[in-house]
């Protein structure tokens, strides 16, 4: 079965599994991962400048824009002006429209703050971003997101940073009938197997960063991640069978002796 | 230039002392700063890039100077 293309605000990126930039031990590890990862849009976040060094890495000069698409966050914003205002600057340094919305509500379990959430995915579409939304896995407010002009839905497996897993498979199968746009599993994916059971419950891709960055082994995880989301979207697509409470033998009993 | 006619100015939150007409492009290049790279607000308003050298600080500026760094 041939896929189709996985496109985000009429764009087509190759690789369903987008990787955050957070948490590696160092920029060299984070391109390495990313390299092997095969991830073709990868988020970033913006912060100061350290004007006392100067000459400071900078995370630029290790992946580049022009090979690999930055979808700029708004990671530490808890409302929609701040979030309006980390946005404007993103776009300010090379041009990004596509962008990744999270305004969180919740410091402890960082879960989104969904009515400064909506308020900023309005704002920002109308001034012409393409808005991915980080999201609850609530199935009514992912609708609201959609007709607020959202290019994708990204709802939550588990918190931030948690690795818990998809804690609510229902509602992420609910979400995913009622729309057409990309839905991505942002958050919360903790081994291969979870993004594995990501793509299999219809998602068109996953976003992870700690799982990979705060693995024991980045790389490997990267590659088990690239593994994962391909034959979890594999099996998406082939049809799974149906599920039975009862035995059936893979041997004919014809010709038994 | 005597340092009582510099001005205060506040750079990414830290204080900095330049003298009266210091251009946002000259405070750029003494920062290094490479300009494809970053964004710039003054008293958070963005400012184009293209027209930095003929912005001047005044007393009491805000400039907060932004970069990507690494993020989920």
């Amino acid at each position: 079965m041939i896929d189709k293309k996985f496109k985000i605000a009429n764009k087509i990126f190759k690789s369903r599994l987008i990787v955050g930039t957070g948490k590696y031990k160092s920029f060299k590890e984070c391109a390495n991962a990313i390299k092997i990862s095969g991830a073709d849009i990868v988020t970033v976040a913006v912060r100061r400048v350290n004007i006392s060094n100067k000459n400071k890495a900078r995370l630029m000069d290790y992946i580049d824009p022009k090979k690999i698409t930055y979808l700029p966050n708004t990671a530490g914003c808890f409302n929609a002006e701040d979030a309006i205002r980390t946005l404007r600057l993103a776009r300010e340094i090379g041009g990004w429209k596509l962008v990744k919305l999270e305004v969180l509500g919740d410091k402890k379990n960082l879960f989104p703050e969904m009515i400064e959430t909506l308020r900023s995915t309005e704002l920002l579409t109308k001034e012409g971003f393409k808005v991915m939304v980080y999201c609850n896995d609530d199935p009514l407010m992912a609708k609201r997101l959609e007709n607020a002009g959202a290019v994708a839905i990204m709802p939550l497996a588990a918190p931030i940073g948690s690795g818990l897993g998809i804690q609510n498979k229902i509602n992420i199968k609910i979400i995913r009938k009622q729309t057409n746009l990309p839905l991505i599993i942002d958050a919360g994916i903790g081994q291969a197997s979870d993004a594995s059971i990501a793509m299999e419950l219809g998602c068109d891709g996953v976003l992870i960063n700690t799982a990979i960055a705060k693995a024991r082994n980045p790389i490997q995880m990267a590659e088990a991640m690239r593994l994962a989301v391909i034959s979890g979207r594999k099996s998406f697509l082939s049809g799974r069978i149906t599920p039975n409470l009862f035995g059936t033998a893979s041997t004919s009993n014809k010709g038994i002796i | 230039m005597n340092i009582k006619n510099k001005i205060k100015i506040t750079v990414n939150g830290k204080q900095m002392q330049v003298i009266p007409k210091y251009s946002v492009k000259s405070l750029i290049l003494k920062l290094k700063m490479p300009l494809n790279k970053i964004a710039i607000e003054l008293n958070k308003k963005i400012i184009d890039k293209k027209s930095i050298s003929k912005i001047q600080l005044k007393k009491g500026d805000k400039i907060e100077i932004v970069h990507f760094i690494g993020g989920g």
